[in-house]
């Protein structure tokens, strides 16, 4: 990663885990010795709102926000979350998106309906995209709330520390009664980040 | 040792550092970790919650008076509350040092304006710091409070909400030891009646010219040269975005942002073809440079003076005073966002209250809190929100104007009522106002993340107290009509505020339900729709409960019935109740199994 700053830009929706993703994230970044800077705004996140968060990593961070339309990856938790992120991604950047979609009630009565199909809006502009069922494996797991571990595991290679290094951060900052399950889903996520790769 | 922490986390910290005995504050975004976060890691600061921003400050001159270094700490409207007491003590002057944080808001994230209180340290006439990362957030609150003790002032922290909740690296050091200020009965300095404030008046203008001249050699102040024709003069979170983009362009980085180093700023001006000045929100350094005579000094021409700078805001500013020739690149189109409003939660208390409110077709005057979401769609059922305890005064001055033919109600919650409600009710009684308040209790300050309040029973150390009691509060205030109701029974909110809308003089209601988040997450067993018994209505999508939402399956061919996403559902019966044909009923056990 030597002179470059990589932006990871994270988005979701209040109580996905966008945080802990992003605190997750950070710690792999200092134990392997870089600066780290990260922001985020979650004024009204606990009443259904987005979340969306930056982290910068690199030898010397100085803004704290990603200058727009230079995220390296995009970490999307949720289908139109992603969509509407993607003006942040940068031309070579990669989206890594769960499957899930969270429908807001305001969606039924609002002028703007939820987006047909917003991973196909996103490949329309770029094919860098990694669409992961993320959704359906926490679950398989038992928990729902998994979804940011996997998605952080797939896209941990393309940022690029130690594997050790994730799991450490997984110990140090999840709650002891759900480190193995995260660790469990870290893995899963892991695996599938391999094929990924070779793919 | 080094730790990743938020700007408001690195404060509490500062405070630990700096020796600081007392912190008091009323919560409010972008502060609230602050003092949160004293509470729960370092025990030997006394902390509390003051009931607003004012008795806040007002201990916090306590603290300071008695000889112990003291924090205040108060998002950038807080600072109004507390200007009374901030512009005496501007005058008499400290005896421990004094701090106080004001958070600004720029691009108001969770704010209704977004006043740059920079302002406020000039107009105090007092020194102003201003971090731009974690680790100058922790040191500065130690040389402000080095430098409230050696000029005898308060000073001003000033973060804004990318300071305060942005996370970077910080170098822990140890707490210093101070020793404990005797309280000296100086009257002259203490007590401002008329002869002994033009005394200090005196005082603050010696101090003034004092601080300018600490300013020009303060290390807070610093020039970064790389040899450059063109100067940027910035501070707080545009000195990052400057860097960003421009990172080997001579910088005048001011961390001391009141009084201004000028002649220092004057060298720089002078060393340099062109100069821009890159500030958030208000030209508060550009005005006071070009005063003072650098007329060639620009900046919120090519930058704004709205909402908050970015990196790409400042790489646009430069292009259009043609220092970058590039405009930025537009990357991938956007696409059209989709909007999630923050709404009430399932299950939430205010909802039946504003149920009922539609209903009556009341005038509702709304003050801040998460009631304030009362006035999205589909409930639709707050009219004012101004700044806190507003509502019941501005119901007053409605009824004096109309008359009492259209009810009006005011309607606050019990952290404001506390805060800055009282008074105004205080008005109601005794200018005869026929209006009715609502106190929408839910025994917690919800809107901020669950801070206690004087009404809850616990100070923020954890202790339990006495709480207050607004029904005892409210009698005693004068007011002859006070009732009780669970806002979340349909037919009792309802007869109830028929009742007391229709009644003259002013009368109070107060609900009794807590909220369902904060302190303990309230989860009832979930209701179901009973898609054969739903005639497709749409009364309960009318009170916009984020549980609840439209089926496929459509009722005469073209309306949509209800569903009822159990997952979100808490069980408060409030559609239940309003259903018409029954539809809505407990969801079976067996069910819940599966
Ligand atoms: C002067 C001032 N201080 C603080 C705030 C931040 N703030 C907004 S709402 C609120 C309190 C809301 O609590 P409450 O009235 O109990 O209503 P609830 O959110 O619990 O429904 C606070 C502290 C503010 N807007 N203005």
């Amino acid at each position: 990663m030597d002179n470059q700053i990589k932006n990871i830009f994270i988005a979701g929706v209040g109580g996905q885990g966008v945080l802990l993703a992003s605190e997750l994230l950070s710690e792999a970044a200092i134990v392997s010795g870089y600066d780290v800077k990260k922001s985020e705004v979650h004024g009204m996140s606990q009443r259904g709102g987005v979340v969306s968060s930056h982290v910068r990593i690199g030898k010397k961070v100085f803004s704290p926000i990603i200058p727009y339309g230079q995220a390296d990856i995009i970490l999307s938790f949720e289908q139109a979350e992603g969509l509407g992120a993607i003006d942040w991604l940068s031309p070579t950047g990669k989206m890594v998106i769960s499957s899930t979609r969270l429908v807001p009630p305001s969606a039924n009565f609002g002028k703007l309906s939820y987006p047909e199909d917003p991973v196909a809006e996103i490949r329309k502009r770029t094919d860098n995209v990694i669409l992961v069922d993320a959704e359906k494996m926490a679950l398989e797991l038992g928990n729902i709330r998994l979804v940011n571990t996997i998605l952080l595991a797939v896209a941990s290679p393309f940022i690029g520390f130690e594997r050790n290094v994730w799991e450490e951060a997984i110990k140090k900052l999840v709650k002891p009664k759900y480190v193995d399950l995260n660790l469990k889903a870290f893995s899963q996520g892991y695996e599938l980040a391999g094929s990924e790769v070779k793919a | 040792m080094k730790e990743l922490l938020s700007g408001n986390e690195a404060v509490a910290r500062g405070a630990f550092e700096a020796g600081v005995k007392l912190a008091a504050a009323y919560p409010g975004t972008p502060s609230t970790e602050i003092l949160e976060n004293i509470a729960a890691r370092f025990p030997s600061i006394y902390a509390e919650w003051s009931p607003n921003e004012k008795v806040a400050f007002e201990v916090g001159i306590g603290g300071s008076m008695g000889g112990g270094r003291s924090l205040v700490t108060m998002k950038h409207v807080g600072v109004n509350v507390a200007a009374d007491p901030l512009m005496t003590f501007a005058y008499t002057g400290v005896n421990a040092g004094f701090v106080f944080v004001s958070a600004d808001d720029p691009e108001m994230h969770s704010s209704q304006n977004e006043q740059d209180n920079r302002f406020f340290a000039k107009f105090a006439q007092i020194p102003l710091l201003e971090p731009s990362d974690s680790q100058e957030s922790k040191d500065m609150v130690r040389t402000a409070m080095e430098i409230s003790e050696e000029f005898d002032t308060p000073v001003m922290l000033r973060m804004t909400t990318r300071i305060s909740h942005s996370k970077s690296v910080v170098e822990l050091n140890d707490p210093v030891e101070v020793s404990h200020k005797q309280f000296d009965r100086d009257v002259a300095k203490y007590v401002m009646l008329p002869a002994h404030a033009r005394l200090r008046h005196t005082k603050v203008v010696e101090r003034l010219a004092k601080l300018a001249e600490y300013a020009e050699n303060s290390p807070l102040n610093r020039i970064e040269d790389y040899g450059t024709k063109i100067g940027i003069i910035t501070g707080g979170i545009s000195y990052q975005y400057v860097k960003e983009i421009m990172p080997d362009t001579d910088v005048f980085k001011i961390g001391f942002g009141f009084p201004l180093p000028l002649k220092k700023i004057k060298k720089f001006v002078e060393a340099h073809e062109r100069v821009l000045v890159v500030e958030e929100l208000e030209p508060h350094y550009e005005e006071i440079i070009r005063a003072a005579g650098m007329t060639s000094v620009r900046g919120k021409e090519f930058f704004g003076r709205e909402g908050e700078l970015s990196p790409r805001r400042v790489a646009e500013g430069m292009h259009k005073a043609g220092i970058l020739e590039k405009a930025p690149e537009i990357g991938f189109k956007p696409a059209e966002l989709f909007p999630r409003p923050p709404v009430l939660c399932p299950g939430c208390p205010h909802r039946g209250m504003f149920t009922v409110l539609k209903k009556l077709k009341a005038t509702v005057t709304g003050d801040i809190g998460c009631y304030t979401l009362g006035t999205v769609e589909p409930l639709g059922a707050l009219h004012t929100c101004i700044c806190m305890g507003a509502s019941i005064g501005n119901a007053i001055g409605m009824e004096k104007v109309n008359g009492s033919k259209e009810p009006v109600v005011a309607v606050l919650g019990d952290s404001t009522f506390l805060h800055s409600g009282i008074t105004g009710l205080m008005d109601a009684v005794y200018n005869k106002s026929n209006i009715t308040t609502i106190i929408a209790d839910n025994r917690i300050t919800a809107m901020t993340g669950g801070q206690q309040t004087p009404a809850t029973g616990y100070t923020l150390m954890g202790e339990e107290t006495q709480s207050v009691d607004f029904v005892k509060l409210v009698e005693a205030l004068g007011v002859e009509s006070v009732r009780t109701i669970d806002p979340l029974n349909y037919e009792e909110t309802l007869a109830v505020m028929k009742e007391e809308m229709a009644r003259p003089g002013p009368s109070v209601v107060i609900t009794t339900r807590p909220c369902v988040l904060m302190p303990r997450r309230v989860m009832d067993v979930p209701y179901e729709v009973i898609l054969e018994d739903c005639n497709g209505c749409s009364a309960c999508f009318r009170i916009g409960c984020p549980a609840i939402f439209p089926s496929k399956e459509l009722a005469k061919g073209k309306f949509p019935k209800a569903e009822i996403d159990a997952t979100h559902c808490t069980g408060c019966t409030l559609c239940a109740q309003i259903c018409r044909p029954e539809a809505i009923v407990m969801k079976q056990p067996a069910e819940k199994v599966k």
